[in-house]
């Protein structure tokens, strides 16, 4: 589903080296929480998926589509078929909750039927029924964390990739996403998130892969709470 | 088919939509379109009514030619209609010895003493063949006619348009022409200065929504999608813009010529510029539009490009 290749991302000629030859396989219907400190690249990680970002060298497949074939103006539809959650949600500040949803189903051309059908359902999901004509400033952080996601889902993504959606969140709110984007795993989908909350990588049992000074240090699966081997913070 | 169809109606919608809930900054916008089109449209119809007056100064301008008593009738005829068939005359008029006499003393009733003079002697005054030429820049065919020696045989005097009177109109004409020239020179600055204007106020307009753009473009959404309702938002921008500023013309000249009771300045006249703005009202509300929508959907287009760049690093 997601291959990394001998990846290496490094801004400018002889600058910041972020990605030092990273190589990551991540099956299909797969959860896996990628952790380690603030600066380390996890970002980038995610910013080569959603090609804001090309890599310096290396290789990136996902969804079976080779990224170093990709033309630019291809690049809408690629980023069509995954679902990103951001960590500052960027909500669109002049549309209320069901139009942010609805944004992505209209920019592919879904019906207005469809739309009318589909968006509710997905409300549903991430608890925010009753709340569609709010706008982004008058939700709290957790609701619109959850906006976000399920703008994310919506058009039903085999890839959501969450870039730490609970770093704005208190613990409580952070679990009620997290269990969100369980329940999205549970319907198929493959999930990649990052996250530097302890808490949660313990409570999740998934795949744990580390990254420290731009290699992946460790790559485990079914991290229990007893594992304190994991250097996240 | 449908699709587009669908997709069209969206971004309408959602420009409409986008206007009315940003509508604080949309006013800042529409404010500084609307003082330069008012600025555009008033030089246009300042520019006209120069013209106008221009026009009516030189068309009082005229050649005349005067003819010796010896001239018979039928001389006179052949002289008329050569003139009538050179291009740049407009028109050509005949006043014999009595009807130039007749108007002499008219324009001189107040000088009893010249008049008296006058009526002492036979008729002194010749008859005269009056010119007016279209345009006083294009008389050089009508002068070289007149030049001709067998033509010149005919004159009792050199014709009106020549020596300290030529070097006059001359001057004139020049003067004429600088004005106008002066006007649309200016007409184009206003409307260079007040695209600039309107664009930079539209960049900044969307300069500040650029997060926006950057997170439809991450949802995929294509160019034209994230592009057309900012389209739409000028375009709204442009015809509120030439609505008001089209107003606050007519307000203008209501003001003018019922307040003020001025009908006019100096070489701008008022009623004039007011009757050629109610006769072609529509014709110049639609060149407001016209400015308004086209600089704005330009700007739009600009400024949204350097967000829109699908270049990655």
């Amino acid at each position: 589903m997601i291959l990394f290749d001998r990846v290496v991302k490094q801004y400018g000629k002889n600058g910041t080296l972020v990605l030092d030859r990273v190589s990551l396989h991540v099956e299909p219907k797969e959860f896996v929480v990628v952790v380690g400190q603030s600066g380390v690249g996890k970002t980038t990680l995610l910013r080569l998926i959603t090609r804001e970002e090309k890599p310096t060298s290396g290789k990136i497949i996902v969804g079976g589509i080779d990224y170093d074939k990709i033309k630019d103006r291809n690049i809408p539809l690629l980023r069509r078929k995954i679902g990103v959650v951001f960590q500052d949600f960027k909500l669109l500040p002049n549309k209320n909750v069901y139009e942010n949803i609805a944004f992505a189903l209209e920019i592919v051309g879904v019906s207005s039927k469809e739309i009318r059908h589909t968006v509710p359902k997905v409300l549903d999901i991430v608890n925010l029924k009753g709340k569609e004509k709010r706008m982004p400033a008058e939700l709290s952080g957790g609701e619109r964390q959850r906006v976000a996601i399920a703008r994310a889902i919506v058009r039903q993504p085999r890839i959501l990739i969450a870039d730490e959606p609970t770093g704005n969140l208190d613990s409580k709110h952070a679990w009620d996403v997290i269990k969100v984007l369980e329940k999205i795993n549970k319907y198929g989908t493959t999930v990649l998130l990052t996250t530097h909350n302890k808490e949660i990588v313990s409570k999740l049992k998934r795949r744990v892969v580390t990254i420290s000074n731009g290699h992946i240090t460790s790559d485990k699966s079914n991290i229990t709470a007893s594992d304190n081997k994991i250097n996240i913070e | 088919m449908k699709r587009k169809f669908i997709t069209g109606i969206r971004i309408i919608h959602s420009g409409i939509v986008n206007f009315l809930r940003s509508i604080s900054i949309a006013m800042a916008a529409i404010m500084v379109m609307v003082i330069t089109l008012t600025i555009v449209l008033f030089s246009i119809l300042t520019n006209i009514s120069f013209g106008n007056t221009i026009s009516q100064i030189t068309s009082q301008i005229d050649i005349s030619v005067y003819l010796k008593d010896s001239v018979t009738q039928n001389q006179t005829n052949v002289l008329i209609n050569n003139l009538k068939g050179i291009s740049d005359v407009k028109s050509v008029a005949y006043l014999d010895k009595n009807q130039v006499l007749v108007q002499y003393e008219a324009q001189n009733s107040s000088n009893q003493q010249l008049l008296n003079a006058i009526s002492q002697t036979s008729n002194p005054l010749p008859a005269t063949i009056i010119i007016k030429p279209y345009d006083l820049n294009r008389i050089s065919e009508i002068k070289n006619y007149l030049s001709k020696s067998d033509v010149t045989a005919l004159q009792s005097d050199p014709p009106s348009y020549s020596g300290q009177r030529e070097l006059a109109i001359n001057r004139i004409t020049h003067a004429t022409n600088v004005l106008r020239e002066i006007g649309i020179l200016a007409i184009i600055a206003f409307v260079i200065v007040s695209a600039l204007i309107i664009f930079n106020t539209i960049q900044m307009t969307i300069f500040n929504r650029r997060d926006e753009i950057q997170t439809m473009r991450l949802l995929g959404a294509s160019k034209s999608y994230i592009r057309g309702p900012f389209i739409v938002e000028s375009t709204i921008y442009g015809i509120i813009a030439a609505i008001l500023s089209i107003f606050i013309i007519n307000e203008a000249f209501i003001a003018a010529s019922s307040a003020l009771q001025a009908s006019s300045l100096g070489l701008l006249d008022i009623s004039y510029a007011n009757k050629y703005f109610d006769k072609y009202f529509f014709r110049f509300f639609g060149i407001q539009l016209l400015i308004g929508i086209l600089i704005g959907v330009i700007s739009s287009l600009i400024a949204t490009r350097r967000y829109l760049k699908f270049k990655t690093k």
